[in-house]
């Protein structure tokens, strides 16, 4: 497919490999922040052709497995009624909640429905005016346009019987999260591609100016880990802490402004709970006033729902970057992808699944 | 697909209008119905991609190839300190070989 095949080229990939070799005379530690490159980078085993120097953790960058363990069982509750038909990316649905999960709720007789975009949502409601329709609304800046939009469908079309479970979050307060943390390790950053292609990286320069950590806007394909990784460990070596753009063919600088603005008629930031990491202000985003009407919480009383992790589930270290999944007593036995503990087994864009997925031990 | 992050470049074959700026992408033969409201100057022929069915991004021509140019230009002579490095595979469905793209 063009666009994707020659991002992939196994003999330029050794020649970015050779010169992150030649390039890097220190030891680094280089977090990439997105689920999406870290299943690359595990899938490729770029990770460990890298110098021994040069060390990728992997960042809370994928959008189930940092949707707290209280979210999930709010969208359990809200799914387990009889005149709800609950709609969710299918990643949500073996994410283990307290008690149960949607997919085992669904195999019960719930009205659990899959839908590959939120439109598909909307659409529903609209053909079943009869039914209540909630839309599990998880994802990072990429996502809430798309969720924007299915709100303000909505809102056009004059449905009363669709609403939205929002846990939405943001990637730059999480890093400024890892980066304040006592056992912070990161000395710079590959930013999100696909968050930035909404945002743009204007809301980054700041981060790397204060804390002078190199900051590289970054694809998914292995030739743009690769640059990517080159372009840090490159600044790294200079004593540069800039903002750099890898991904310039899907990237600009102010980002997708038809897109931010959609999102910012719908949502307003507000502080977010993150699994394993705890509530951080200002990390996430909730319905503004306007379309506060669409808020499934406050339809259906769940706000104030809370809960605890399982004990045995390192998830917040796996998603700090402070601890792999190989380190987990549980890893490959008591949780593996058919039988998850916690979200990052589960989700395609999970640590812990990459590297089950990969094989590694 | 399903991945909450993950974008896809496709190539825009159709255009619609239901009330919202649609169209159809093909994505390699596969062929999906995806919104276009954040892309409003794109036309058919455009490469965009595309996020849980939302073009979130239109792909620069010139910025794609002028990256592969840039990582063609460095040395081949390094390539001699590693030697074959080993498994940088494509996706598993991929099949005819890419080795000549660099040359």
């Amino acid at each position: 497919m063009k666009y994707l095949d020659e991002y992939r080229d196994p003999v330029l990939a050794r020649r970015l490999l050779a010169d992150i070799h030649a390039t890097a005379g220190h030891k680094w530690t280089i977090m990439e922040v997105c689920g999406g490159q870290t299943h690359t980078i595990v899938r490729q085993g770029i990770d460990e052709l890298l110098p021994a120097g040069v060390r990728m953790i992997h960042g809370p960058g994928c959008p189930v497995c940092v949707t707290p363990l209280e979210m999930i069982d709010k969208a359990l509750a809200i799914a387990a009624r009889p005149d709800v038909i609950f709609t969710s990316f299918g990643d949500m649905l073996r994410v283990p909640g307290s008690a149960t999960d949607l997919v085992s709720l669904k195999a019960r007789g719930a009205d659990v429905r899959v839908v590959y975009t939120p439109l598909d949502a909307v659409r529903i409601a609209a053909a079943h005016p009869d039914r209540q329709v909630v839309f599990f609304a998880v994802g990072f800046e990429t996502t809430a346009p798309a969720n924007a939009m299915a709100v303000l469908r909505a809102a056009a079309l004059g449905l009363s019987n669709f609403s939205m479970l929002v846990s939405h979050v943001l990637v730059p307060p999480a890093m400024t999260a890892i980066l304040d943390s006592a056992d912070n390790e990161v000395q710079a950053f590959l930013a999100a591609g696909h968050v930035c292609a909404v945002m743009g990286w204007t809301e980054y320069e700041p981060i790397a100016a204060r804390y002078r950590v190199p900051i590289v806007v970054t694809g998914f394909e292995p030739l743009d880990l690769l640059e990517g990784i080159l372009m840090a460990v490159r600044q790294l070596e200079d004593g540069r802490h800039e903002v750099e753009n890898q991904y310039a063919r899907a990237v600009r600088r102010d980002g997708n402004t038809a897109a931010r603005d959609a999102m910012r008629a719908v949502f307003q930031v507000s502080t977010r709970l993150w699994r394993g990491i705890g509530p951080i202000p200002a990390s996430g985003l909730t319905l503004t006033p306007d379309f506060a009407r669409f808020d499934a919480e406050r339809r259906y009383g769940v706000a104030a729902v809370t809960a605890d992790e399982n004990p045995a589930c390192i998830a917040g270290q796996i998603l700090q970057g402070t601890k792999i999944p190989t380190d987990c007593t549980a890893y490959g036995t008591l949780c593996t992808p058919r039988h998850p503990l916690g979200a990052p087994m589960v989700s395609a864009e999970g640590t812990c699944a990459a590297f089950h997925n990969a094989g590694r031990s | 697909m399903i991945g909450v992050c993950l974008g896809i470049p496709g190539r825009v074959v159709e255009l619609t209008d239901e009330g919202l700026r649609m169209g159809v992408v093909d994505f390699g033969g596969i062929r999906r119905e995806v919104c276009l409201a954040y892309e409003p100057d794109a036309v058919v022929g455009d490469y965009v991609i595309v996020h849980v069915g939302f073009a979130i991004s239109r792909v620069d021509e010139e910025e794609a190839a002028r990256t592969l140019e840039v990582i063609r230009a460095i040395p081949d002579a390094l390539e001699t300190e590693l030697g074959a490095t080993g498994p940088i595979e494509d996706e598993p469905r991929e099949t005819e070989p890419r080795e000549a793209a660099g040359r």
